[in-house]
């Protein structure tokens, strides 16, 4: 923008601001009217983008067999015993009622378990707990007897001291409104749990399952934006009341800030994207990166006001102070942001177009509607000291005095914390994306301690031919592959079809436990299945372990969570155990966990292109803005470290780095580059126009930016730390590593750089000042 | 005046249409439809066919199966009827025999060839999958007047021509369904659509009738007939070849003591 154009853009603001008022009013509106589209996607899969390779395995094999979404009711009877009469009556029931859930299409419960077993040539198959049949004390000991040595049940549906049971209901979401569908099976979910825990008060009932999960992204990311938000606002309010004493100014502020997140989020509605998890916690970025713009204005203001400038002209003049500046460094912050859309994970691409599109928004609202405010509300500024430049006065003597000191002292450091960097291991365990406050969390690590963990893996062998898997020597393959299985450490529940086939061959030799092994003719197998499968009722069939031509079978292992690390070595040694055993078969493995350890790893391999394209762009601005290919390398040192300082430090603190975090290098990237830029424009605008040396530019730079630089980055950390109080891991963690990486790049800022450029700067003293005095200078 | 007389002639017309009606309420039309349409199908006998199964899942596998029946007609009571597999070859010989019942479970044997046993299946299975296919038994077995309750719902174009529709509900608890809506032609009585509706009364599938002909110049039997599940995206086809009716079967060819000598 031409310097003629922008000068007349101000004076219009100032002289017509009710115009101004009411244009930027009616075009936030429109804007914002869009946020009626915007609606949250309660599915995990939108984590994976549509090429994702785990992601089509995923489907496909959901496709060849059945859906495995599931709610998990997870009954606990206070007394400790699922067996009694009482206990299996509710579960009963609950197995009935579940069938009414949207989407259901199985259910299955202790109590609907298809109990198989013969009577001379009957062969006889129901449920193992009976309706309309009386529950005796020997009737359940029975029934207690038969689960717990049952694979199919134990450690899945029923607990090994039977003290606590589940429900398993598989839905299969037509994907047709995928906005409306969880929800819709979480309310009766709930009305269920509801109605029988109201029914038997000594009954505890709690909820687990993908479906849960899913309806815990939308759920816990909703109830952050109600707490966080406004607890963002306070802060916002209670720091600029504190650090500028200003009332009209903070509400101002206050109304920018509204209207960028109100703009930003309605225009993503008009864009059609949906709400996620990561996407949901723009607004808490938006409102804490639109302060900055606001601040520089104000102060700029203030300053001038105190020195017995009237207000027009004092606003007049901080905007055309700080037009660039603010220009900048929003545009070096969004293209931060828009490096996230070389992110795999569609949904950080949403929250860098997001936020990137809030912060222009609020650098344009902070040039127009923020003065056109300001011109409006009435101002009152009281005379006072800056006692505040007194500290950057002696801290400036400070880096200054110290500088031989602090140079190898600051490079210790860094180099230090950055050698953890690498040490950080990947993990992306989605349970523990929800803190404990979540009851999706609680639920699943009850779960976990008295069942069975979530994670799990499905296994799909194929034998590649028709019918292939009553082959004989396919089936020992695979009783071999699970006892394998269910002899690992990790390993809480394998579920597969050779366990039916050993209690069928039992069945059909007058239960004799001697025939509890697999059958050992092809035809046997086969008619033995077939006789089985025609006997199951609706929903309990054999769908959800073979495929159609019965060439290949389906195996589901449960084991307890870890870390993906961990998964990803299981999955290596599951596929060794292939190689070594059955070189001819194909053994494919799937599931949501292992599609999520992988994630994190291909979204770092894709945020690093973005990062570097986000680095060369941001640079070359640095470079025009400074006018000095030199200044604009020397600047890549204080805008890289602090990142990689901050995952040093990570590693120290946490050390697993998941997909929440795989984004921040490039987000903060843009943020930290701000303070460079103003730090780095004050001290060349000393060197160039006021001829000053290294040491005195220095100590110009601390004087005029060293407080609006300390207290922006005050805002920026208290803001990204709000964002780390959220239960949904993903946004806690990448708020406060980012609240980490900005405090560290001021610290960078204020003690390492200063002394790096009396250091290079001041060898070169004489020669350098005679060469850039030739060139005119605009920075401000 | 225009209103009140254009209203007359309404009233009228409706009266008109309604009066032989009125005396009937929409469940006794919808039990007499369905009666007309069991009476036309009276008095076949035996019968005996060739039905080829085509699975499919949702990523387009498909899995073929091959088998012979045989039925016979029953009075008062479901249908007997004999399955005989042929494919896979690992089931050849296999044969399955049925005494349905209207209300309650169904008789059930199933002779293992592997095994050489006749084995009685006690079982509630009557809503559950034929063969892994997306027919349930109950989709199979005869249609009884007894097995349901009924509501004429209304006319409406269809494929061969216009359709009565009828909403049938099971009679029986273990049915998994609350209800099959069905879609008959107003000249033959013959089926062209059914929908049904899961035990949550949501949609589940979908089948239809097509290449009907018509065997003793009064039995009509479709060729084909389509299983669409909307839930799964699974689907199953049967198709259906050599009707031959009457040919002398009776109560000894539907017998558990003669069913391993059934090829």
């Amino acid at each position: 923008m031409g310097k003629g154009m922008k000068d007349k853009l101000f004076v219009f603001v100032l002289k017509h601001p009710i115009w101004v008022l009411l244009t930027a009013l009616v075009l936030v509106v429109g804007a914002a009217a869009g946020a009626k589209n915007l609606v949250f996607k309660s599915d995990y899969r939108v984590f994976f983008s549509a090429d994702n390779p785990q992601l089509i395995a995923y489907e496909s094999m959901q496709n060849i067999y059945n859906k495995s979404d599931n709610v998990a009711f997870i009954i606990a009877p206070a007394d400790g015993n699922v067996f009694t009469e009482e206990t299996l009556n509710a579960v009963g029931q609950i197995t009935t009622d579940a069938w009414q859930i949207p989407y259901s299409t199985r259910v299955d419960s202790v109590t609907n378990f298809q109990h198989t077993w013969a009577e001379e040539d009957d062969m006889i198959v129901e449920d193992l707990v009976l309706e309309d049949v009386e529950l005796t004390s020997e009737k359940l000991q029975s029934i207690k007897t038969i689960a717990l040595n049952e694979p199919l049940m134990l450690s899945k549906l029923i607990s090994a001291q039977g003290h606590v049971t589940v429900v398993n209901v598989t839905v299969q979401l037509p994907g047709v409104n995928p906005v409306a569908e969880v929800p819709e099976v979480v309310e009766k979910v709930r009305e269920i749990q509801q109605k029988y825990m109201a029914e038997n008060p000594g009954l505890e009932i709690k909820l687990s399952g993908i479906v849960m999960m899913n309806n815990s992204f939308a759920e816990a990311s909703l109830n952050d934006n109600a707490t966080l938000v406004p607890a963002m606002f306070g802060v916002v309010i209670v720091l600029m009341l504190i650090l500028l004493r200003t009332f009209t100014g903070t509400i101002s502020t206050v109304v920018i800030i509204a209207a960028s997140i109100a703009g930003a989020m309605g225009l993503a509605g008009w864009g059609g994207l949906y709400l996620t998890g990561p996407s949901a916690g723009a607004p808490t970025m938006i409102l804490t990166l639109a302060v900055a713009d606001c601040i520089h204005i104000l102060s700029t203001m203030f300053y001038e006001m105190r020195h017995g400038v009237e207000k027009k002209k004092a606003l007049m003049d901080s905007l055309r102070i700080n037009f660039q500046p603010i220009m900048l460094t929003s545009v070096t912050t969004a293209i931060g942001f828009l490096s996230m859309n070389f992110s795999d994970s569609p949904p950080f691409r949403d929250l860098g177009n997001i936020v990137a599109v809030g912060v222009m928004l609020a650098f344009i609202l902070s040039v127009t509607l923020f003065p056109a405010l300001l011109m409006l509300l009435p101002i009152k500024v009281k005379v006072r000291t800056e006692e505040d430049s007194d500290y950057m006065r002696s801290l400036a003597g400070f880096v200054t005095g110290k500088r031989k000191l602090l140079l190898p002292l600051m490079s210790v450091i860094m180099v230090s914390l950055i050698v953890f960097l690498p040490q950080n291991k990947l993990n992306d365990d989605f349970v523990k994306y929800f803190d404990t406050s979540v009851p999706f969390r609680q639920a699943t690590d009850f779960m976990q301690d008295n069942l069975s963990g979530m994670t799990q893996l499905e296994i799909s062998v194929n034998s590649g031919e028709s019918s292939g898997i009553n082959d004989p020597a396919y089936l020992s393959m695979l009783g071999d592959f699970t006892e394998w299985l269910r002899a690992q450490p990790e390993t809480d529940h394998v579920n597969t079809i050779t366990d039916t086939l050993m209690r069928l061959n039992k069945n059909m030799h007058g239960d004799d436990a001697e025939y509890y092994r697999l059958p050992q003719s092809r035809e046997l197998s086969a008619q033995y299945l077939l006789l089985y499968e025609m006997s199951l009722p609706y929903g309990l069939d054999l769908n959800n372990q073979l495929n159609v031509d019965k060439s290949s079978t389906r195996l589901v292992g449960t084991f307890k969570n870890m870390t993906s690390n961990e998964l990803v070595l299981l999955e290596t040694r599951i596929q060794g155990w292939f190689v070594d055993n059955a070189p001819g078969l194909e053994a494919q493995i799937t599931g949501p966990n292992l599609m999520f350890a992988h994630i994190s790893q291909r979204n770092i391999i894709s945020m690093l292109s973005g990062i570097a394209m986000a680095l060369v762009l941001i640079s070359v601005l640095l470079g025009f803005a400074l006018r000095s290919v030199r200044f604009g390398l020397i600047s890549l040192i204080p805008n890289l470290a602090p990142a990689a300082m901050g995952f040093g430090m990570w590693y120290l603190i946490d050390g697993q780095v998941g997909l929440g975090l795989s984004v921040v290098a490039g987000m903060t990237l843009g943020i930290v580059v701000d303070d460079t830029v103003h730090f780095l424009s004050k001290y060349l605008h000393a060197r160039r126009e006021r001829n000053a040396d290294s040491v005195a530019a220095v100590q110009y730079a601390f004087g005029s930016v060293g407080r609006a630089l300390w207290i922006t980055t005050f805002v920026l950390v208290a803001g990204f730390m709000v964002l780390a109080q959220s239960s949904f891991k993903i946004n806690a963690d990448m708020g406060f590593l980012t609240a980490l990486t900005i405090l560290i790049a001021l610290i960078v800022d204020f003690l390492f750089l200063p002394p790096l450029l009396m250091k290079l700067d001041g060898v070169k003293e004489e020669t350098k000042i005679a060469v850039e005095q030739g060139e005119t200078d605009e920075v401000k | 005046m225009k209103l009140s007389s254009s209203m007359n002639l309404i009233l009228a017309a409706v009266l008109a249409v309604s009066t032989p009606l009125m005396a009937q309420t929409p469940e006794e039309r919808g039990l007499e439809i369905s009666q007309e349409a069991k009476q036309r199908d009276l008095g076949w006998g035996d019968m005996q066919a060739d039905m080829l199964m085509v699975l499919r899942n949702k990523q387009g596998q498909e899995s073929v199966r091959e088998i012979r029946l045989k039925s016979l007609e029953q009075e008062n009571d479901g249908d007997k009827s004999l399955s005989i597999f042929d494919k896979p070859r690992d089931v050849k010989g296999t044969a399955f025999l049925s005494f349905s019942h209207p209300v309650g479970a169904d008789d059930q044997w199933l002779y293992l060839p592997a095994l050489k046993r006749v084995k009685r299946i006690a079982s509630r299975n009557k809503s559950g999958p034929f063969m892994g296919s997306e027919f349930a038994f109950e989709d199979l077995s005869s249609f009884e007047i007894e097995k349901y309750s009924y509501k004429y719902i209304q006319d409406e174009a269809c494929e061969a021509g216009q359709c009565f529709v009828v909403e049938q509900y099971p009679v029986d608890k273990n049915s998994g369904y609350t209800r099959r809506v069905v879609w008959l032609d107003h000249d033959e009585y013959r089926i062209s659509k059914v929908e049904f509706y899961d035990r949550k009364n949501s949609l589940l599938k979908t089948l239809t009738f097509q290449g009907y002909q018509q065997y003793l110049g009064k039995y009509w039997r479709a060729d084909l007939q389509q299983m669409t599940n909307h839930q799964n995206g699974k689907s199953t086809d049967l198709k259906w070849t050599g009707y031959k009716f009457q040919s002398g079967l009776n109560d000894s060819d539907f017998n558990k003591n003669t069913l391993k000598r059934s090829r």
